[in-house]
Parts: structure tokens; sequence; C-alpha cells
């Protein structure tokens, strides 16, 4: 009955989101929001109440699972992870509806276009990967979630991850509202910033969360791996990294408006292609769900009218939108365009690696993975001019600066960088060449930031500090799933200042059953990428309190 | 300038509907073993009363050799479909038991079905490395000659077996 409702509730949205574009009345996103929650409120209802007669709970669910993963393993699978998609996407339209600020035009136009994703994507869901599809007759005992995913990284990850994905999409309604409306001025910036950040601190979470469940559920004994369906979500992160400054610069001082309207097309055009690459079987990775070349040819069609039709608007209506003011080639305005290159490029070489391997493969040129030292040989020496970039940028002037002030301004952590670097170098650490320039390029933002913050001797260097490892107990497990005959590997983690000692168990001995093969890693360091992934969130957060409206 | 954008997109959509209409999967990693014969090897019986499975077996008939453990949770789903494969084309269908072990999997052979003529025990994976094989559940062809002639990765389903398996064995037949 109930789920028979989620059904229905779910038809309705779709009947909804197909009036908005054409429908001004306030109400229609609020409508729509009800109405996928419900539908996703009885899914949730089904996987919990293990309804077996559901197609979906029987192929991803278990009576003996617990409560916690039996909710989250309404998100575990692509059917249910797709409705979660369109909550989501409800969600954001529902606060675009009920946000004050925004003029009623841009707003309309901005919830029409949303109305249009969320009709394609409900369809989608309707058509082809339909949760509440039952089964006849109905099995008494279900399937299981893939043991991998019975974690509570599930319960955080793709909510995190999916908030910010979708988040784009604000942004790329703000972007097709502007071209429609041929305005892109800093009153539209203001009002799209907020909307940016949000989905950017959602997203930088959901990536963070997703390297800490890798390292210690996987076992991999790592954060990030350049695996596709990583990079899907890195080239996102990217593009609105890029996207959060470059609004900024429309918004202060009325320059790159065209420029700002590509990335936040582009931003969610890397969500949208991330979820094709992932759900179409055109790439293969652990992330990867279970393929059907008929989704994948319906993600492609809904792709192409989404970013196909932004852009070719784009192509149109650009053109005729004007650029705004100019300014001089030491300036804030300047900086902050070549962070932008930067992250393009970033952004750029994450794709080319990505689809490589697809296209070598598609003109039968053999198969090939491209994995780490691709990206560590294209991105690391751009992360050296990058990082220089960082540390200088907050110091430099709006609209013209001039070479000299920046200099004398930035001279003082620059000795002390330079200094810092001279000790580190000294160190018996000459092996560890790259780590330490990593540190002092480290040290160098933390340094000028800092210098400009106060403008006075912040002096401050992450010091790396290795304690002694002494001789507690860690617990790491290997935990075997009966339903799936499948053993997954559970880390023992043991923190020591900002280091981590990971211990995973192998193999059990063949000869001698009572011996296991363990591994132990140190990972000197480590807990600042969570520090530093947790501070960028943080920091947004706290941007996001700060009111900044159009004068 | 403006429209880089959207022609790159174009191109890159148009590229990626080629990839899905001619329906082939390029995330599946061809064998460079296809058209050569397999490889020479000799695998103790997996379990009692039960062949072994060495490379002398495939020679005189088309045969189909399935790479598959008890752990694979894929293989469960093919047993119904090699069984039907070994009954309707009259084959022999060898199991090659990747880093198995004889309880698990005799336990697992009369839960889920076994199908298979004989099974070799291929306990350090070594055998499977020299057929190249990249995952459990892989299944080959291999002609009268002893002669790879294709590799099918992933659960085979009946629907392979018409689309795929009984044309190809037709024709190996002739």
């Amino acid at each position: 009955m109930i789920v028979t409702l989620g059904h229905i509730a779910l038809m309705g949205a779709l009947v909804v989101s197909l009036l908005q574009p054409f429908i001004r009345r306030k109400g229609l996103a609020t409508g729509l929001f009800a109405l996928v929650s419900l539908s996703f409120a009885a899914l949730v209802y089904a996987h919990a109440s293990d309804d077996f007669s559901v197609l979906n709970v029987v192929e991803n669910s278990h009576s003996l699972k617990p409560m916690i993963y039996k909710i989250s393993g309404v998100w575990g699978n692509h059917e249910g992870s797709m409705l979660l998609w369109v909550w989501m996407l409800a969600l954001w339209g529902f606060c675009v509806e009920r946000a004050k600020k925004i003029p009623m035009g841009l707003k309309a136009r901005v919830l029409a276009v949303q109305g249009m994703i969320g009709f394609g994507f409900i369809l989608f869901i309707l058509l082809t990967s339909n949760p509440f599809l039952r089964i006849t007759p109905a099995p008494i005992e279900g399937m299981d979630l893939n043991p991998v995913l019975q974690d509570p990284g599930l319960a955080i990850h793709p909510p995190l991850l999916y908030t910010g994905y979708v988040g784009f999409s604000i942004a790329f309604c703000f972007a097709v509202a502007a071209l429609i409306e041929k305005k892109v001025d800093s009153a539209w910036a203001a009002h799209l910033r907020p909307w940016v950040l949000a989905a950017w601190v959602a997203l930088t979470a959901g990536i963070a969360s997703g390297a800490v469940w890798a390292y210690y559920e996987l076992g991999w004994g790592g954060f990030w791996f350049w695996d596709p369906v990583e990079n899907a979500s890195l080239m996102p992160w990217l593009a609105g990294t890029a996207l959060l400054h470059s609004v900024a610069v429309l918004e202060k001082r009325n320059a790159l408006g065209n420029w700002t309207i590509f990335l936040a097309i582009l931003a969610f055009s890397f969500s949208l292609l991330g979820t094709f690459l992932v759900r179409s079987g055109i790439l293969t990775s652990v992330h990867a769900f279970a393929n059907d070349p008929a989704r994948g040819i319906f993600i492609l069609v809904l792709l192409t009218v989404a970013i196909g039709g932004a852009f070719l608007f784009y192509a149109w209506h650009a053109p005729k939108v004007k650029s705004g003011a100019g300014f001089g080639m030491v300036s804030r305005e300047a900086a902050l365009l070549l962070n932008n290159v930067f992250l393009f490029t970033f952004c750029a070489t994450v794709l080319m690696g990505t689809l490589y391997p697809v296209f070598l493969s598609a003109l039968d040129l053999g198969s090939v993975s491209v994995g780490p030292p691709y990206y560590m040989a294209v991105l690391l020496p751009l992360l050296l001019p990058f990082t220089l970039l960082m540390g200088a940028a907050p110091s430099v002037t709006w609209h013209k600066g001039s070479p000299a002030a920046l200099l004398e301004k930035l001279s003082v952590p620059f000795m002390l960088t330079g200094m810092a670097l001279v000790v580190l170098f000294t160190l018996p650490l000459r092996d560890k060449a790259l780590s330490l320039l990593g540190c002092g390029m480290g040290g160098w933002v933390v340094v000028a930031t800092l210098h400009d913050l106060w403008k006075k001797y912040g002096h401050k260097m992450p010091r790396s500090y290795y304690g002694m490892v002494d001789g507690d107990y860690m617990t790491p497990e290997k935990r075997w799933y009966p339903v799936d005959q499948k053993m997954t590997s559970e880390v023992a983690l043991k923190m020591d200042g900002f280091s981590l000692l990971y211990l995973v168990m192998g193999e059990q001995d063949k000869d001698e059953p009572e011996k296991w093969v363990v591994r132990a890693y140190h990972h000197p360091l480590v807990l600042w990428i969570l520090l530093g992934a947790l501070m960028i969130a943080g920091g947004g957060l706290v941007s996001l309190t700060d009111r900044r409206r159009p004068s | 300038m403006r429209k880089i954008p959207f022609i790159l997109f174009i191109l890159l959509a148009g590229f990626f509907a080629v990839l899905l209409l001619r329906g082939k999967d390029p995330a599946v990693v061809e064998s460079a073993m296809i058209g050569k014969p397999a490889p020479v090897f000799d695998l103790p019986a997996a379990l009692k009363g039960k062949a072994g499975f060495s490379s002398r077996n495939l020679h005189g008939k088309p045969a189909l050799v399935n790479v598959f453990a008890s752990w694979c949770l894929a293989c469960r789903v093919e047993q119904g479909a090699l069984e039907k494969i070994a009954k309707a084309e009259n084959i022999p269908v060898y199991g090659l038991n990747y880093k198995d072990t004889p309880q698990k999997l005799a336990a697992w052979l009369q839960k889920f079905g076994d199908p298979y003529t004989a099974i070799g025990a291929d306990r350090d994976g070594r055998t499977a490395i020299d057929w190249g094989v990249y995952g459990v559940p892989e299944t080959f062809v291999v002609d009268a000659e002893g002669v790879i002639r294709y590799k099918h990765v992933g659960a085979v389903t009946e629907n392979d077996y018409r689309d795929i398996f009984k044309p190809l064995l037709a024709e190996l037949k002739k």
C-alpha cells in the first residue's frame, strides 16, 4: 500500500515538474518537494520494514541487516540512489522557492529550468530505474547488500556528495536564466554566490568523507586512487571551485560575466557527466552500478538536451552579454582569473585521464589504465605555481595594483618561507625532497595568508612530528558475511600526533590457519588531509553566514 | 569562441552515443588469448571422485572452460545456463576452480548446481594468469584444435547462450 503510494507520488511529481516551466505559480517547487519526499519516504519504509514484495528491497536488503544499513541501503543501489538524486534536486528547488531575496523574475526562470531537469530525471526513474517494481511471488528473504557498503560511510558519503552534485544545478539554472534574460551583473552574482558556496561545501565534505571511507573500510591504505568515478566527483569540484572565485569577481567588480556563466554550466555538466559515466557502463570502476545500455542511452539523451541545450544557448546569447569592467595585470581580478586558468587546466587534465582509456579502447588501440603516475606528472608541476599564487593572491588589491607594493607586502612571508625551506632541506631527509617542497609551499600559503590577515609577523609552520609508536593493542578484523560469502577487511587505526598507524589483515596462511598476514603502514601527517578538508568545508560554511548583498 | 563548448560537447556526446549504440562494452578488457592455443597446464582434481583438468582435455571436441570460485557471487547465477549449454550442445564444460578450498567448493556445488565434466583446482591462481583471467567468472570457448575462440567476462546467462554461445558453437562444430 505505502509502496504503491510512493510510486503514485513519484508520478505526481512528474506531472508537477512538467508544469513548472509553463505555469508561474508559487508553491509548485514546494509541492514537487513534498511529492518526491513522500516517494522517497515510501522507499525507505519498504526497506526498513523488509517488504520483500519489492524487487529493489529483495536485491539489496536482508531481514538480518542492522537498521542503519536497511535505511542507508536505500541509496546503495542504482534505483534508490537516483531517487535520492531527484529528492535532492527537489530540496534545492524548494530552498530557492523559499529564498526571500531573489527577484521574482529570476526565481521563476531558475525554477522553470530546474523543473525541466527534474522532469527528465523523474521520467528516467519511472521508465528505466523504477525502485517500486514488485516481484511475485515475494521471496521470504533478500539477497543482502554488498558487504563493502555495510558501513556508516554509506549513510554519510552519498547524501553529502549528492547534495553537492545536485546543488550545482542551481548555478546551472541561474546561468540559463541569465542567458534568457541576457543580463549578467553583480546583482545576479550576489544572488548566485551563496548557492554555489553551499553546494561546494557539501561536495567538499562528500568527497572527503568518501576518501575517509575508502581509507578505513576498503582497506586499500589510501585516500585517493584516481579511479574514474573519484575523478567524476573531482571534476565538478574543480569547476565549482573556479566558479566560486569567478562569481566573486563578478559580484565585486562586474567582470568575467560570460566566463562565470560558462563555469556555472560546466560545473553541473560535470555532475551530470559523472552520473552518466557511473551508470552507463562506459567506465569500469569499483563505484560503478550494474550496467544497462538502455539507461545509458536515456541519460545520454538527458545530458545532450541539458548540457548541449545550455551551451547552444550560450553560443547564441553570450556574445550579447555585456562583458563589464576591465582590470590591470596585477590585480585581484587578474589573480582570480589566473586561479581559474589553473583550476580549469586541472579539470581538463582529469577529464583527459578519465576518458583517454575509453578513447583508446573504442578505437581498438588496446586497453590501458591511466593511474597516479600520469596525474602526478601533470598536476604536481602545476601545483607549485598554483600554491605560490594562492599565498600571494589575498595581498593583491582589486582593480589595479602596483607590482612594487605587492612585492613589498609579500617580502616578509617570502623570506620566512625561504628560511624554513633552507632549514627543512638541511634535515636528514634529502630523499624526501618533494615532500619537503610540499611542506614549504604549504607553509608559504599559511604564512602569507596569516601575514595578510594580521599585517604583522604571524609565524607558524606545520611541523612534521614523528612520535614513538607504543605498544597498544590494535584490533584489525576480517569480517565474514555469510549471505554473500564474502570477507571484508576492517582496519585498525591508531592516531599518533598527526600520523596514523594503519593495520590491515591480509590472507590466512595456507598451511598454518592460525597465522594471518598483517600489513602495517605508517602514514605520517595523514590527518592533515582530513583536517584540511574539514577546514575547507568549514571555511565555506563561515563564508555562507556572511550575508553579503548587492549594494 | 562562444561556440567552442557546444561543439566540444556535441563531439563528446556523439562519441558516447556511438559507443553505447554499437553495444560494445569498452570496459571489457579484451583477451589477448583469442585465436591462440590454450596454455599448457595440468591441474589436480578439485574434488575427490571428480577428474582433474589439464590442457590434454582440450582436444578433439569444442569445450567450455569456466573460471569460477565458491566465494564469487556472480558465479552462482550461471550454473543453470552452463548446465543447459553442456546438455543442449553435448559438449564438456571444464571448471577452473580459482583460489578455492575443497570443502567450500563441495558445499557450493551442492547448493548452486554442478555443470562440470571435470574440475581442476588452481589454488595459487597461476594457471588463471596463463589464461589471462582478470576476474571471476570468465568463460572461454575452446575449439576442437585446442584454440581459444572466445572469452566471456561475467556470468553467462541464457540470453548469452542464445545470442553468443549457440551461434559460435554451431560454427565450430561444422
